[in-house]
């Protein structure tokens, strides 16, 4: 029941995950943060199998950053989302894949906000807005409505805002609210939300 | 032929390893590589070989490499041993950052490095690398530089400034010569101690140098041809002034 949801705005990206780590119908943890930030311009949120989450986005965090050293240059946002593709895939056809799902957000070195949606099985899809598991049940009506193609910073907090407050309406569970960030040519900020 | 110098993994019988020896005078052979620590900086400088008229200058590659965001690698000796160590190293600074969730430290970069050399003067069918290495960096959070040199035998050691390569017995006697006893050099008088060092074997000026700075907590820079040159044109000016002092006046 974990909620990762995200928001492409014209010259950024957002990014939003739940803060309640959970195990069975316990949560451990108000404070947990499902994002990773891959290098300058490129975080992925993940949610799945809890082993799997972490493992998983530390070994593409890794492959990234030394792609980025040996190259010289780091790898742009959909170079990262077609990575990350292709090793759910291989995972799959492996004795034991991983089961997670994931969300790739960052700005491509034309300045303008990427967000790539990936799960287990190795579906990619590029949107303008995206998330994962219940959160896209409640959401996706009022991305649908609220969203535009030019779509202002301050207006894309608002829009998540809305969903945020719809999430909390209709989630069966207290999902602790939201971690947000941010990210943009500047880089990634977490921001109060 | 004294027979002693086929086979790596034998010694003649005064105790030499006279593969590691020729791999020592590859490295000789190599363009200068210059590493010169200051208060909270440490900078790399090498001798760049002029590029040929036809040749592309973007893609010739570049003889400082970064391995890990907070550590640079200098080397002198054969480029194409480089690039196999340089990526050795890359792919562990990546593994320990994976296992470990630190990044690396320079010294334990250094001393993979040397590791890695070593044992390519002990294993069968692989010759040593012809290469010195310099790597500079700054450990996680933490403030104080760092300057190591490793050799092809696997040797390493820790300087506050030190030179490989082709005349590097000529930069060091600077070095030694023109390092500050006591106080600590800030940015700018680290880069030019760099330069002039440097200098002392590079007859061919700003065009034939390149220089990585570095400081705690930002990305290493690459000096750009422009910024090199009016530091040269300085270190010239101080020289042509100090010879001007240094005339003897003639006497009426």
């Amino acid at each position: 029941m974990d909620i990762v949801l995200g928001i492409r705005l014209k010259d950024a990206t957002l990014i939003a995950t739940s803060k309640a780590f959970t195990r069975g119908i316990s949560i451990l943890k108000d404070s947990d943060d499902k994002t990773l930030n891959l290098n300058k311009k490129n975080v992925i949120a993940i949610t799945g199998e809890s082993g799997d989450t972490i493992n998983f986005a530390e070994y593409i965090k890794g492959n990234v950053q030394l792609k980025g050293l040996r190259e010289g240059h780091e790898m742009e946002s959909d170079e990262i989302a077609s990575f990350v593709r292709h090793e759910l895939a291989r995972s799959l056809r492996s004795r034991s894949p991983y089961q997670v799902n994931l969300l790739v957000a960052g700005v491509n070195d034309k300045e303008e906000g990427f967000l790539s949606m990936i799960d287990y099985i190795g579906t990619r899809c590029d949107l303008p807005y995206a998330a994962h598991g219940y959160a896209a049940f409640y959401t996706m009506s009022l991305l649908d409505h609220h969203y535009r193609e030019d779509i202002s910073l301050d207006d894309g907090l608002k829009l998540l805002k809305l969903c945020e407050e719809e999430l909390n309406k209709r989630m069966p569970m207290d999902f602790k609210g939201l971690n947000v960030k941010i990210v943009d040519k500047e880089g990634i900020k977490v921001i109060d939300f | 032929m004294s027979g002693y110098d086929s086979a790596l993994s034998i010694f003649s019988p005064d105790g030499h390893v006279f593969q590691v020896e020729y791999a020592l005078e590859a490295v000789k052979r190599g363009t200068c590589a210059v590493g010169v620590k200051g208060e909270e900086t440490v900078v790399l400088a090498c001798e760049r070989r002029t590029t040929l008229k036809l040749q592309d200058p973007r893609i010739t590659p570049t003889k400082i490499n970064k391995i890990d965001y907070h550590v640079q690698l200098a080397f002198a000796g054969l480029n194409a041993d480089a690039r196999i160590l340089i990526d050795k190293a890359r792919v562990e600074a990546q593994s320990h950052k994976l296992t470990l969730e630190d990044p690396v430290s320079v010294e334990y970069l250094t001393r993979y490095v040397a590791g890695v050399q070593q044992k390519y003067t002990q294993s069968g069918g692989a010759r040593p690398f012809g290469i010195s290495t310099l790597i500079a960096g700054f450990d996680e959070n933490d403030k104080i530089p760092k300057l190591y040199q490793t050799e092809p035998s696997g040797i390493y050691s820790a300087w506050k400034a030190q030179s490989i390569g082709k005349n590097s017995k000529t930069v060091r006697e600077f070095l030694e010569k023109n390092y500050p006893k006591d106080e600590l050099l800030n940015e700018s008088e680290t880069i030019k101690l760099a330069i002039k060092a440097l200098l002392e074997v590079v007859q061919t000026g700003a065009k034939n140098i390149e220089i990585c700075v570095m400081k705690p907590g930002i990305d290493p820079r690459s000096m750009s041809n422009e910024e090199i040159e009016v530091i040269v044109k300085e270190i010239e000016d101080e020289k042509a002034a100090e010879a001007e002092k240094n005339k003897p006046r003639t006497t009426e």
